[in-house]
């Protein structure tokens, strides 16, 4: 027996305190892992964003288009390594519900300006030379249950064909996967000039350019050379680096980051309230035994020491299980195959703030109970008895 | 020659209640030697158990001397007390104070955790006590299992498990019936006899001060009067 046996008897002496305090750090911990990773998934839009990328917009705003004869003309700028362009397509698979963030691309050079879609160069050789080819993302091959070489009908919400329809035909060439293991891979992407030849209105626009630049470092040259050549004519453009136009995408949204560090920072006020009255409670009940221990011969210190890691250990016990239920929540959310959501991952970084709030939890909640015990009076706490 | 084990000499202790201030004693004088066995008696608020507290140095004195084998324990610092608590000195109290989530073992073993012991030793010593309190067969029973008795044996295992050389014992039968109040009794009378122990015991009760060797009347801080068996 030692000091650690006794704080473990002291635990768990109480079966059902310390189940319910370790339900209440448990479910503290499970929805701080699972918001952590999701908002973690939120930010590596803007994480993963290549710093030698630019998006070229119409300054009005985002949604408006920009001719497609810009396109060549960005090409000549000095600085530029490749240019491409993309068309927001609106569209769904079957039901309005199943929506899709899907793309019309200049095939030729989409791939070099996003490289962290992987395909093999077959893949790309079938896709860029089947005017109907779509490249899908695992992600959402997976929802769909999609493989290479199937056909898909595919609807817009927002252009139809010349025939009056809205279905748009396709063959999956290929089934990116992506470079890291939270690039986004839930897009789908087929032949501009498809989209372009079939579609009943607003031909011959594109909905913005993706810019890859030869260095990071010339990226104000770039953006401003873009810029100016466009300056007072119908259709201005604002070009920005891509980690920019990212973050300001995301901020559209709302302040993601404050609403999950409110609920964050709620579910730990309560937890520490409950914890923190639990352990104080703990260590009331047990004043004549921690005078004896000290009549004994227990040195304050130790006492101290004892108590303090009794809360620590609750809170990573509790924790520690919360923790382990949000990774398998991850994985359930991850296998459920909703397209649109990011991949979510419990970085290495989320588990060891994690470990980081469950000391920091177990030292606020113990750190007065362990005071009061290493503070008290023998003589006041044995005739209290 | 006789061995003083603990000499109180001029010892005062003032308590503050509020604006008053209580003298509980107001230079006595004692002195305890080895292997004796004394009863300590007096009606309630005549000091015996700050008495008994300073000897076990829980408490400190306002003023004068405590020494122990010939030490000063009462300049002694808190931790510096703990350390000297957990090597000499044995408590036994009235409502035995043991840890109810523990087995009797283990309530016994727990002055051993502040020894350099290894756990086969502890274990070893632990065995020892139990068997001498008659409890061998208890061993992993928790209190509630067991009698007030059965608990104030444990108790007892526990004072002397780490061999010390003083027993206090406060009122250590106020608890129990008149059988089991004997057999305890019987059981400090032979550790004091067949193992050397000096007890100082804190009681109301004749009947158990007759076990001691010597009992001493306590009244408003001052001893009125001494029976030597």
């Amino acid at each position: 027996m030692g000091d650690l046996y006794l704080v473990f008897k002291n635990l768990t002496r109480k079966k059902m305190r310390l189940a319910l305090t370790l339900f209440a750090t448990f479910i503290a911990f499970m929805i701080f892992g699972t918001i952590s990773a999701f908002q973690s998934a939120l930010d590596s839009g803007v994480e993963l964003s290549a710093d030698d990328r630019l998006i070229t917009v119409n300054k009005i705003n985002f949604t408006q288009p920009l001719p497609i004869a810009y396109y060549n003309r960005v090409r000549t700028v000095d600085g530029i390594v490749e240019v491409t362009h993309l068309n927001w397509f609106g569209g769904y698979y079957q039901d309005p519900k199943n929506f899709l963030p899907m793309m019309a691309v200049n095939e030729n050079t989409f791939l070099k300006v996003y490289n962290e879609l992987v395909l093999t160069d077959e893949e790309e050789a079938a896709w860029k030379g089947n005017r109907q080819g779509l490249i899908v993302g695992e992600n959402a091959a997976r929802q769909y249950g999609w493989k290479k070489g199937d056909r898909i009908p595919i609807n817009s919400n927002i252009f139809s064909q010349k025939d009056g329809t809205t279905s748009w035909d396709f063959t999956i060439e290929a089934v990116y996967t992506g470079e890291q293991e939270q690039t986004d891979t839930s897009g789908l992407y087929f032949h501009y000039k498809y989209f372009n030849e079939t579609q009943s209105f607003g031909g011959n626009y594109i909905g913005w350019m993706g810019v890859r630049t030869a260095d990071p470092a010339r990226n104000g040259e770039v953006i401003k050379a873009i810029d100016d050549m466009f300056v007072n004519s119908p259709f201005e453009t604002e070009t920005v680096p891509e980690k920019a136009f990212n973050q300001a995408f995301l901020a559209q949204i709302g302040n993601l980051g404050l609403i999950l560090s409110s609920v964050i920072f709620a579910a730990f006020f309560i937890i520490l309230v409950i914890v923190g009255n639990s352990m104080i409670l703990a260590i009331r009940e047990r004043t004549s035994e921690i005078a004896v221990l000290k009549t004994i011969g227990f040195k304050s210190g130790r006492i101290f020491a004892m108590v303090l890691s009794e809360s620590i250990f609750l809170a990573l016990m509790g924790g520690g299980l919360g923790l382990l239920a949000s990774f398998g929540l991850i994985e359930l959310f991850n296998g459920s195959g909703v397209a649109q959501l990011p991949t979510l991952v419990l970085k290495p970084h989320i588990i060891m703030q994690s470990l980081m709030f469950m000391l920091l939890l177990g030292g606020i909640t113990g750190i007065f109970p362990a005071i009061t015990a290493q503070r008290l009076n023998i003589i006041s706490a044995l005739s209290r008895h | 020659m006789s061995e003083t084990l603990f000499d109180l000499k001029n010892v005062r202790k003032y308590f503050t209640r509020g604006a008053e201030e209580i003298h509980v004693f107001d230079g006595l004088n004692l002195e305890i030697e080895k292997g004796d066995f004394v009863a300590i008696m007096g009606p309630s608020g005549s000091g015996k158990t700050t008495l008994l507290n300073m000897l076990g140095g829980v408490d400190q004195p306002t003023d004068g001397e405590i020494s122990f084998s010939g030490d000063r324990i009462d300049n002694l610092s808190e931790g510096a007390l703990a350390n000297w608590r957990a090597t000499n000195i044995g408590f036994i109290f009235q409502f035995y104070n043991l840890m109810p989530m523990l087995s009797a073992a283990r309530n016994v073993e727990l002055p051993l955790l502040l020894t350099n012991l290894s756990a086969k030793q502890r274990k070893e010593n632990v065995a020892t006590a139990l068997e001498l309190v008659d409890l061998a067969d208890r061993t992993t029973h928790k209190p509630r299992e067991m009698s007030g008795g059965q608990q104030q044996r444990v108790a007892i295992a526990r004072a002397i498990v780490s061999d010390p050389k003083m027993l206090l014992c406060d009122e250590p039968t106020g608890d129990l019936d008149r059988e089991t109040a004997d057999e305890i009794l019987s059981m400090l009378q032979l550790l004091n006899r067949d193992f050397g122990k000096t007890i100082v015991m804190v009681t109301h009760d004749p009947l158990a001060a007759k076990y001691a060797k010597r009992i001493l009347h306590l009244d408003k801080g001052n001893f009125i009067s001494e029976e030597v068996d």
